[in-house]
């Protein structure tokens, strides 16, 4: 066991995994996190707090971590290259580990242009593969990237981010071979949408042994409209979005677009319970975290296992 | 070379702000290259500087000199019988030339007249890109001729990030990702495994102001 977590502890003991998120307020109402950890409490196994998504200031992910553990949510941890330097990246670990925090992610982050700060001075001091790197050095070596000894290193389960629908699509497989390397746990993936890129992605994952290697947790987000999936297919980068879902959402009775998106998330799980190389599903139910009970009952994901 | 841009014509009209006399001194070096601050450019800012202040009611007399290169004392020396004669002097040189000015000249406000934008290539009649932020310490070689510390929004050494898209890079469409350049080019090289190998975070030796003394140079003469 590396951390002792309990979505390490799922994952190791060969349950299907899930996973959500939670994206911290744009102010300091922690109600509002307690409000949202409410929806997916028992419902996920541990649930991805964000840093400054899209680039827009946030309550710290470490903060919102914290009240969502007390409410009685396992968090994983989301960390940006793009905000901090080696140096506060290394400190926020060790007092997130301290506090309680055992799953990270290790993100690049979007680019400050898309956010509510476009002429703030990108850090990325480090990038995503080496703060990977940077965790497990302070994990399995009691070393910070300097080579100092840390006391009590951090029990981390360290997790990366993987597109498979960002071109050039054979480099995708060697990224995550090399955030492999790089000593990552667990991989959850952009949103999948396009099933049949999916599938070849996990393939040649497969072929190459690396679904041996990680855990990798397909991602998943359910459409809320046909304005949504437009957005989503033209507005974001790296995202491949399908004509036939779009077709699939505009062809939904009137007042059931939403219903039929849910359908469609529902459906894509199944389909990853049984593809080989796919150790669970991350929801991410963008200010939708209502949602999450009603998506994990329909997906057929409760109740979650209890792993001690 | 290095490429520099006019400052807002505003800016620099504050910055001259209470000076009734003042030189504008060009270099003729990357910045006349780049269309900056050459010895056109000195003249057409001051025909500008004399028009808005006599309609400011407040003119003010302004005489252009441009230097080969003003990031060197050798052609400075030029101006030493002159600079007294001037309230302040003001500089369209990039930010190293500037910089020696106001060294050289300490007891006489140095005023800049552009800003110093990058280290770049021309790519047509006053076009220009930037191609290095001499980072000091080069990964051309294993990254097939593009700099991925220039080139990538997001300067990453294992890129291409996520956002990566049919080539072009997340915070613009016409911008190219530099990580999808260098995986095509290294491909086509047969070069791949340059970037499968894990790169150690970089030692930003750019931290600190660099010196660089040749071997067999001793440290150069001590400034006045
Ligand atoms: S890596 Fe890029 S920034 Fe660094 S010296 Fe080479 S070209 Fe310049
Ligand atoms: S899309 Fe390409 S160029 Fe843009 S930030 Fe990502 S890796 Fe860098």
């Amino acid at each position: 066991m590396k951390s002792g977590s309990n979505l390490e502890k799922i994952l190791q003991a060969g349950h299907f995994a899930f996973t959500g998120e939670l994206g911290p307020p744009r102010g300091t109402d922690a109600e509002e996190v307690r409000k949202k950890a409410g929806f997916l409490k028992g419902n996920v196994d541990a649930v991805n707090i964000t840093d400054n998504q899209t680039a827009v200031v946030r309550m710290a992910s470490w903060a919102a971590s914290l009240i969502a553990i007390q409410e009685g949510l396992e968090p994983n941890y989301q960390m940006v290259c793009r905000d901090r330097n080696r140096l506060a990246m290394q400190a926020d670990i060790l007092g997130a580990y301290a506090l309680g925090i055992r799953n990270m992610l290790c993100l690049s982050g979007d680019h400050m242009k898309f956010g509510d700060h476009p002429n703030a001075k990108g850090v990325f001091d480090i990038d995503s593969m080496q703060l990977i790197q940077t965790v497990k050095r302070m994990r399995d070596e009691g070393k910070f990237l300097s080579g100092a000894e840390i006391e009590h290193p951090p029990k981390i389960f360290i997790g990366a981010a993987s597109n498979p629908f960002a071109d050039p699509f054979e480099w995708r497989v060697h990224r995550l071979a090399k955030k492999i390397a790089a000593g990552v746990d667990f991989i959850q993936t952009q949103c999948i949408y396009n099933m049949e890129k999916f599938r070849n992605f996990i393939a040649m994952a497969n072929d190459m042994g690396l679904t041996e290697k990680v855990y990798i947790l397909a991602g998943v987000t359910p459409m809320k409209s046909v304005g949504m999936a437009n957005y989503m297919k033209n507005k974001v980068p790296g995202m491949d979005v399908p004509d036939e879902i779009i077709k699939r959402l505009k062809g939904a009775e009137k007042g059931k677009v939403a219903e039929e998106g849910i359908k469609i998330a529902c459906e894509q799980i199944e389909e990853f319970k049984t593809m080989k190389g796919v150790a669970g599903v991350h929801l991410m139910a963008i200010e939708w975290e209502h949602k999450v009970p009603e998506i994990a009952k329909q997906a057929g994901m409760l109740p979650r296992p209890k792993v001690d | 070379m290095i490429v520099a841009k006019r400052k807002p014509f505003d800016e620099i009209k504050s910055l001259i702000q209470g000076y009734k006399k003042i030189l504008n001194v060009g270099c003729g070096t990357c910045v006349a290259v780049c269309l900056t601050g050459g010895e056109k450019e000195v003249s057409v800012l001051n025909a500008e500087i004399d028009m808005a202040r006599k309609l400011d009611n407040d003119p003010i007399e302004i005489d252009g000199f441009t230097i080969e290169r003003q990031c060197d004392r050798e052609y400075l020396a030029a101006l030493d019988s002159k600079v007294d004669e001037y309230e302040a002097l003001l500089s369209m040189a990039c930010g190293a030339g500037i910089q020696f000015l106001a060294e050289r000249y300490p007891h006489i406000p140095v005023l800049p007249a552009v800003d110093t934008t990058f280290i770049g290539v021309n790519q047509d009649v006053g076009w220009y890109e930037e191609r290095c932020r001499s980072c000091s310490s080069c990964v051309l070689g294993w990254t097939g001729g593009i700099c991925p510390v220039t080139m990538c929004a997001k300067g990453l050494y294992n890129g291409p990030c996520g956002g990566t898209n049919r080539g072009s890079c997340e915070i613009d469409p016409e911008q190219p990702c530099a990580w999808y350049m260098i995986y095509e080019r290294l491909k086509k090289q047969n070069r791949l495994e340059c970037i499968m190998k894990l790169a150690p975070p970089s030692e930003w030796a750019n931290q600190v102001p660099r010196t660089l003394i040749q071997p067999g140079y001793k440290k150069p003469e001590k400034k006045a």
